[in-house]
């Protein structure tokens, strides 16, 4: 099962190579992860996305919650959750290819954000599936690069992640 | 006052009143010594080599239930406390190593005697810091010794780069820790205890099994009224020896891979396992599907939640400290305890598989190794402190010797970490002056951490060492000759030291004995005659000895190898 985890964390120096040495110790999955300051500067946030069963889920939480600078975890996919993923993708924009692509940034609401005389760059925000099709979508041969950030995802309504 | 980094850490080190501290003197912790040498309050033992530092220290919490404390210098120095903090994270021992480490500019830069502590460390340490401002030294040494002490105690390394213990600052020494992260659980769930304990009145086929955590958390003896109240078998893992009388009636022996019959049996076949304090591992329970194939509930008890469900799933999981949990079930049986009337049936049982005499060995001209231990324990009254190495001596010294208090079997149970024994010996003596300590090794181990004799000349630490000398890694010996047809590959150690020489040439009391009629002899004399020296005895035992019972590797726990059956 595809789990996405979010972890609140004290901001200090090695936090990330304690939570990233936990997996690859144990032998979990990391798909994706992503972590950044919140609000409050001394705390930061993680997103992991991983998979395993249920077992292999339950020792993930409580091996992070024994990491001493976890403040909190949560497994964000037990609940109503939304989730998103930002894409840069660097694409070949040249003859018919030029609006073409524009088309396709636009079918998929993304952006373009640096044009040149060949290329376009195209902002995308979505889940990750979205991200998939939209790579599928386009010729492989006009990709000349991307770079995700990985998941991040918040609990809806009144599900909050908070010290 | 302004003090100076180096002498933060000294008078921290006084606050927590530390009295020993280990360690090895070095480039980046010459300003740690120099304030050191201007006190008298924290004494230094200057051991022969960091790894045997960090094993004094471990022992020395083992044994007194205070945080050992390790103190070494940067690159090599830490490299080489690696095993020993590795050895006292799988045991959950509490102890704070301090390392010295390159000033702060030339980090990352590849300096002499640099190595990334924080990074090295981080797999097999319950915390660690690096300190870069003199302002948090102090309070990160607090932190230090409350994470390493509280919750599921283990091993926290503080680093400090050298120029932080020359800089300057106000000392003042926080009184208590908070931290928004770290709060562990000490009192259980009420609403689980109680269903645990209407658990424990439905038992038919009871069994208590204990850990570590019995012996970590100073609950023998809550632990002992509990069993006697329920009447129901107790049997302990190999960290949990003395965590119950093993003189007692009730006591069906350790259990495992090496495990007694009954033991073994009773935690197979019971319907109920109260398990407090342990944690299921693979030489305990031998197959995990094996041990799957009965149908039975399991109360768990433990201050880790990670520890519970992990290899064994449980019906009614406690999180707590052990001896607060014990406590409130206790509180709950206070009205009486009436147990299953199907319990009687299943202490016939129990007598009938100890009827078995699983530990009886075959007789032999040479010496036997457990004979030696039996002997040991009779000469000692029973009450010594026994350190071993990791082995089939190892083994035959948890089987033989039968602990009746907590924290007098030390030993390196989790990550089997072969010569630990000798340094061991050195940390339980500091913290239990005059009291009986022997540490029963062979001679593959003991070479391991053999330096160390020169530590117990310094400091008059009169250690008898049992070496039981068959001139073989026995254990790997015995897998070798039962699962590998004798392919003894490696396992035979030629060209052993004359270790009565040697123990001489160290200034010690050697003693060599070969035959059977002198090991009680030769026993009494190192423990009278003998008190005050640490006398090495050399123990020439017979070659083929091996350790039954035995669960082979992924066999179950009642497809038992016994002496008899060879």
């Amino acid at each position: 099962m595809r789990h996405i985890i979010s972890i609140l964390i004290e901001n200090e120096a090695g936090a990330l190579s304690r939570v990233a040495g936990l997996f690859s110790a144990r032998g979990y999955n990391i798909e994706s992860l992503t972590v950044a300051p919140t609000e409050d500067p001394s705390l930061s946030r993680m997103t992991i996305l991983t998979w395993g069963s249920d077992e292999v889920l339950e020792q993930i939480t409580k091996q992070l919650n024994k990491l001493v600078d976890v403040v909190k975890v949560v497994d964000l996919s037990e609940a109503a959750h939304v989730e998103r993923e930002l894409m840069l993708i660097k694409v070949r924009a040249t003859g018919k290819d030029r609006e073409e692509m524009k088309r396709m940034a636009d079918i998929f609401r993304g952006r373009i954000i640096d044009v040149t005389e060949s290329t376009y760059v195209i902002e995308l925000t979505g889940a990750s599936s979205k991200l998939d099709s939209f790579i599928a979508a386009l010729d492989a041969g006009l990709i000349l690069e991307t770079v995700r950030t990985g998941v991040c995802g918040i609990g809806r309504g009144d599900r909050i992640l908070k010290v | 006052m302004m003090i100076s980094g180096a002498e933060i850490v000294i008078r921290c080190l006084q606050e927590e009143k530390v009295d020993y501290v280990f360690g090895y003197p070095g480039g980046s912790v010459l300003h740690i010594y120099d304030a050191l040498f201007k006190q008298e309050e924290v004494k230094h033992i200057l051991v022969r080599h960091e790894q045997a530092a960090v094993h004094a220290a471990d022992a020395y919490s083992r044994s007194s239930q205070k945080v050992g404390v390790a103190l070494v210098t940067s690159g090599p120095g830490v490299t080489n406390t690696v095993t020993g903090i590795a050895t006292a994270y799988m045991d959950s021992i509490p102890m704070v190593v301090l390392c010295g480490q390159v000033p702060t500019a030339y980090i990352g830069q590849d300096a002499f005697q640099e190595c990334d502590t924080v990074g090295i460390t981080r797999p097999c340490v319950k915390h660690n810091f690096l300190v870069k401002d003199v302002k948090d030294l102090a309070s990160t040494i607090k932190k230090a010794f409350h994470i390493a002490s509280t919750g599921r105690p283990g091993p926290v390394v503080v680093d400090i780069p050298k120029d932080i213990t020359a800089q300057v600052c106000e000392f003042d020494y926080p009184k208590s820790v908070q931290m928004r992260s770290y709060n562990p659980v000490v009192k259980g769930h009420l609403g689980q205890i109680k269903k645990a304990v209407q658990i424990l009145q439905e038992a038919k086929r009871p069994i208590i099994y204990t850990g570590g955590g019995v012996i970590l958390s100073d609950a023998a003896e809550k632990l002992t009224q509990l069993a006697r109240k329920l009447n129901f078998p107790v049997t302990n893992t190999l960290m949990g020896l003395g965590g119950y009388p093993a003189t007692d009636k009730q006591f069906v022996g350790m259990l495992g891979m090496h495990g007694t019959f009954e033991a073994n049996n009773a935690m197979h076949y019971a319907d109920v396992i109260l398990a407090v304090g342990a944690r299921f591992d693979d030489r305990v329970i031998g197959n995990p599907e094996h041990f799957g194939e009965e149908k039975r509930r399991v109360i768990h008890i433990d201050i880790d939640p990670s520890s519970i469900s992990k290899r064994v799933k449980v019906d009614v999981p406690i999180v707590g400290n052990v001896t607060d949990v014990i406590d409130e079930i206790l509180k709950l049986l206070d009205g009486g305890f009436k147990a299953d009337p199907e319990v009687a049936d299943w202490w016939k049982q129990i007598d009938e598989w100890r009827g078995r005499n699983s530990l009886a060995y075959r007789q032999s001209n040479h010496i036997m190794p457990q004979y030696v231990v039996e002997k040991l324990y009779e000469v000692t009254g029973g009450d010594a402190f026994i350190t071993s190495d990791v082995g089939q001596h190892q083994m035959f010294a948890a089987q033989y010797y039968k602990f009746d208090k907590p924290r007098r079997w030390i030993n390196s149970g989790g990550l089997g970490t072969m010569g630990v024994g000798l340094p061991y010996g050195m940390g339980v003596l500091l913290a239990n002056p005059g009291a009986q300590v022997a540490c029963v090794t062979g001679e593959g181990s003991i070479q391991m951490c053999i330096q160390e004799l020169s530590t117990c000349k310094q400091y008059e630490l009169p250690i008898k060492i049992i070496n039981l000398n068959n001139g073989m890694l026995g254990m790997v010996r015995q897998w070798q000759e039962m699962f590998y047809s004798k392919r003894y590959s490696q396992s035979y150690v030629t060209s052993l030291p004359d270790f009565v020489k040697l123990a001489e040439s160290y200034g010690h009391v050697g003693m060599r004995i070969e035959k059977p009629e002198d090991v009680e002899p030769a026993l009494r004399k190192a423990f009278t005659e003998h008190k005050n020296d640490l006398v090495f005895m050399d123990f020439i035992i017979d070659p083929a000895a091996n350790v039954f019972p035995m669960v082979a590797a992924g066999k179950g726990l009642t497809e038992m190898i016994l002496a008899e059956d060879i």
